[in-house]
């Protein structure tokens, strides 16, 4: 591990440029201007041993190319790329910026490996992604480990430990920041300012402004240093906000998974093999609707629009082997009314959903690697696909509820990754990168591996535009 | 027997991977836990001697200490391998010899040197010890032949019963068939893997040895230590040919066959022991097993001082120094192969077991001949 630099020696430095944050966007931002001569200093609010922000839990990232190499299986290109984020979105998005993103996304992966990131070979493709996206070799802790890495040997200095407080911003110009570091509070005078510090998802008040009390049954997949303080700050000194603050990536996690930072394995894949009820054992939605990896990210909202938002899915032993295992063992029962007993739901509520369900299943192709003809007939909800009577024991269940990924409230930029002023200025001096703007390319929706391509690109940008602007 | 409260550590963190798996790129040990849902504890004492120890997966972990998951896989697996060091070795009665095992390599090292010099001088006496001797049967006016002859066969008998026992252990313990065990194709990727140390690659971009920075320096030193036993190996086996068949005795001139190997299997341990030991030291021990320390330090420390003392036997064989150095070397590999079975040695047959064991479970997937993206939505 690198060590940390004491903060004196750090300090008694002048530099060019604050970067804020320690994930994906800020170190691509910190790099880029460190090589192009600005001299970064690089603050990050968590220990070093948490550093990284959700960059640190991802697995891949989605980046156009023309053709395949050796972690990518085919090609990607700009019109593909297009649509599939129009799709997820919904159209809402700004196509200008969704461009740019795309468009220097190109062979992205090229730069990434000339910063330390190494990427896995294709032939393994988990989850159908191998094409469109490449997965990091050990994941994002090993991908943010190396970006530390190159950024220190370019010479830009870091502190861990230490959390931008307050920005000091006249007439729309960055002044200084203030930050607390070993109970220290300090200030850093730069000629600009990146902001790469993510989302609010961490700020369960926050969230609770928005969601109110349901949000104290979120789970924080990620890191809990992501608490929008910065975006705050931003935004009460007229920075012009961008997104919807209730939107946010939200998927069905383990209800076990601890509050916060239990990443990729809270996941639940077993949803499309079973049925799923809420705390009255009724059930609330299509489970097999369409395929698990597409439909994983609306879960996260059902789940939150049920009381005490929470719900527990429900297969039989003809299924425990057709999904991702997860971290926590199923709760297992020999019959039904054992399963309500061990998930506190009345019994006999669920052998009644269980029994209209059997009763509703016509029986059909089973495929779980296909959207087959296994569909439920005169049942509300409808089950499309994989539906197979519950019958064979032991069942096996799983408690869940809502994962927030991240937050889709963020600042509005342009394509320099200039921050826009309420009265649609951009401000000369300060620029964003990553979560904190990503709800201008993702106004809802989420496609696997795109918060990283966004961060990437923007980072990029937001480095070389701060670095030209500091040494101009 | 493996103690429960190390297998149940070893399956809570493998159980935490399988449902991550970021670090299947790695090496063998994430494609073979893919291949399971729950773990047996047959299964924990396979993947445990499969783990190379190269740490890119502690460096990688999103969980690792101080997170809450407390995900430490090379640390868990070496614990757990050196508990089955201790339960697969042959005679049972030596188990004890895993404990404080730097300790006891040692005394045992240093026992056989005394009682190797001690036999020397009350046999021939001082006067023989150190004179001059040179010219054919120059070692056995210090040493007779039998003496040499005897103790070492038998005892290279011995180190490879131990080695096979423990093999066989190993297969019976970790759940494996006998077919499986003589599978010519599972052995021969087994071979290919050891000779290779493939799995040293951290999926091709090396360990993370001494830190978390990617680099090759292990594998290395690891091969300059393995080929350079193979060289004295056969260095030895050819002056045993020359010595018993064809009636040429030991010392042999420069330029010939076993002293050209020998030396060259000597310097190649020198350089690679003394790269592992300072590599052993510089490390970061978070992603260690600490009981493991003082059996990998004392093994290096053997194979030098093996290597040291057999290169100073040949530099000084026509000096006065010979007797001494004789004796001294003799003791040495004494001490190396009476503590081989019981010490950090074993981890090549278990190592080798576990690669075979792997290449079986390969090559039963490949008949399958499932697409291997299947199973993973
Ligand atoms: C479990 C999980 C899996 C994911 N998998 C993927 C994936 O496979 N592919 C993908 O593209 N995306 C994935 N994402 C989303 C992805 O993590 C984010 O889109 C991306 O990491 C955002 O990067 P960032 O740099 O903007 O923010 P982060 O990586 O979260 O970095 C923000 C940083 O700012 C620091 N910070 C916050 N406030 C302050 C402050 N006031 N002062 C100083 N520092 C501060 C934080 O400590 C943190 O280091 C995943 C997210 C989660 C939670
Ligand atoms: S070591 Fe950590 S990151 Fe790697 S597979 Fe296991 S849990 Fe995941
Ligand atoms: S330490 Fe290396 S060899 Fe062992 S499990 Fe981790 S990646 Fe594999």
């Amino acid at each position: 591990m690198a060590s940390t630099p004491h903060d004196a020696d750090t300090l008694s430095q002048t530099f060019d440029l604050l970067v804020i944050g320690g994930g994906n966007a800020a170190l691509c931002a910190a790099m880029t201007a460190q090589a192009a001569g600005a001299r970064v200093l690089l603050l990050e609010s968590a220990p070093i041993e948490f550093r990284g922000g959700n960059s640190r839990h991802t697995r891949n990232l989605r980046y156009m190319h023309e053709r395949g190499n050796d972690h990518l299986t085919g090609p990607y290109l700009e019109d593909e790329f297009w649509d599939d984020l129009n799709r997820v979105t919904g159209g809402q998005t700004n196509e200008e910026l969704a461009r740019v993103t795309i468009r220097q996304s190109n062979n992205v992966g090229e730069w990434m490996t000339l910063h330390g990131v190494n990427f896995q070979p294709a032939m393994r493709g988990t989850l159908h992604l191998a094409r469109t996206n490449g997965f990091f070799l050990g994941g994002g802790k090993a991908l943010i480990n190396a970006y530390y890495r190159t950024a220190a040997k370019l010479g830009v200095r870091i502190l861990y430990d230490a959390e931008v407080t307050d920005l000091e911003i006249q007439d729309g110009l960055f002044k200084s920041a203030t930050f607390v570091s070993r109970g220290l509070t300090q200030k850093v005078r730069t000629k600009a300012v990146v902001l790469a510090s993510g989302g609010f998802q961490a700020n369960l008040d926050w969230l609770k402004e928005y969601w109110g009390p349901p949000a104290d049954n979120f789970i924080i997949r990620g890191t809990p240093y992501n608490k929008g303080r910065m975006l705050r700050v931003l935004l009460d000194q007229g920075a012009k906000p961008v997104g919807d603050p209730r939107q946010c990536h939200a998927v069905a996690i383990d209800a076990r998974a601890p509050k916060f930072d239990g990443g990729i394995v809270t996941r639940l894949d077993c949803v499309p093999f079973g049925i799923v009820v809420n705390k009255e054992a009724r059930r609330f939605y299509d489970e097999g609707e369409e395929f698990w990896p597409k439909r994983y990210a609306i879960w996260g909202r059902l789940v939150a629009q049920q009381p005490d938002q929470i719900a527990y899915a429900v297969i039989d032993s003809k299924s425990i082997d057709l999904f991702m295992p997860s971290v926590f063992p199923p709760i297992e029962a020999a019959s039904i009314e054992e399963m309500a007993a061990k998930m506190e739901l009345d019994p006999a509520a669920l052998k009644e959903t269980v029994a209209a369900f059997n009763g509703a299943v016509r029986p059909g192709r089973f495929d779980s690697n296909d959207l087959d003809d296994c569909t439920t007939v005169g049942l509300e909800p409808a089950k499309s696909h994989w539906a197979r009577p519950l019958d064979r024991p032991p069942y096996y269940g799983y408690p869940l509820r809502p994962g927030i990924t991240f937050t889709y409230l963020g600042v509005t930029v342009n394509d320099r990754a200039q921050v826009i002023l309420q009265d649609d200025r951009p401000a000369a001096n300060i620029f964003a990168a990553g979560e904190i703007m990503a709800g201008n390319i993702l106004g809802k929706g989420y496609m696997a591996g795109f918060g990283m391509t966004i961060g990437t690109v923007f980072g990029r940008i937001a480095g070389k535009e701060a670095a030209r602007h500091v040494l101009s | 027997m493996s103690s429960p409260e190390m297998l149940k550590e070893a399956d809570r963190v493998m159980v935490i991977c399988n449902s991550c798996r970021y670090c299947e790129g790695f090496c063998a040990v994430f494609p073979a836990m893919e291949r399971r849902r729950t773990f047996t504890a047959h299964d924990l004492k396979y993947l445990a001697n499969l783990c190379h120890n190269c740490r890119d997966c502690y460096y990688a972990c999103q969980y690792a200490p101080p997170h809450e998951f407390d995900v430490n896989v090379p640390k868990t697996l070496a614990e757990l391998r050196l508990e089955t060091y201790r339960e697969f070795t042959w005679p049972g009665v030596f188990k004890g010899l895993f404990r404080q095992n730097g300790l006891a390599v040692a005394l045992v090292t240093t026992l056989s040197v005394l009682l190797v010099l001690l036999l020397t001088f009350l046999s021939k006496g001082p006067a023989a010890v150190f004179a001059i001797h040179s010219g054919e049967n120059a070692f056995y006016q210090i040493i007779s032949y039998w003496a040499i002859v005897i103790p070492l066969s038998a005892l290279g008998l011995f180190v490879l019963t131990t080695l096979l026992k423990g093999i066989a252990n190993f297969w019976r313990e970790t759940g494996g068939t006998p077919g499986e065990l003589f599978s010519p194709q599972a052995n021969a990727q087994a071979i290919w893997d050891v000779l290779q140390l493939k799995y040293l690659d951290g999926g091709g971009h090396g360990c993370n040895y001494p830190d978390d920075r990617f680099s090759f320096i292990r594998k290395w030193f690891h091969h300059f230590v393995f080929y350079g036993f193979i060289l004295c190996f056969i260095s030895t086996t050819i002056a045993a040919i020359y010595d018993h068949f064809l009636h040429w005795p030991a010392p042999y001139p420069f330029w010939s066959w076993p002293v050209v190997l020998g030396t060259m299997g000597g310097v190649a341990l020198l350089i690679g022991t003394v790269g592992l030991l300072v590599l052993k030291l510089k490390m970061d021990p978070s992603p260690a097993a600490p009981r493991a320390f003082s059996m990998d330090i004392a093994f290096l420390s053997l194979l030098f001082l093996t290597s040291l003392t057999g290169l100073l036997l040949l530099v000084f064989r026509e000096t006065g120094a010979m007797g001494i150095l004789l004796a001294v070397h003799l003791g040495i590999v004494v001490g190396l192969f009476i503590t081989m079975p019981y010490g950090k040695f074993i981890h090549a047959a278990y190592r080798y077991a576990a690669l075979a064991r792997n290449a079986n479970e390969k090559l039963a997937e490949d008949r399958l001949a499932v697409d291997p993206t299947q199973n993973k939505a």
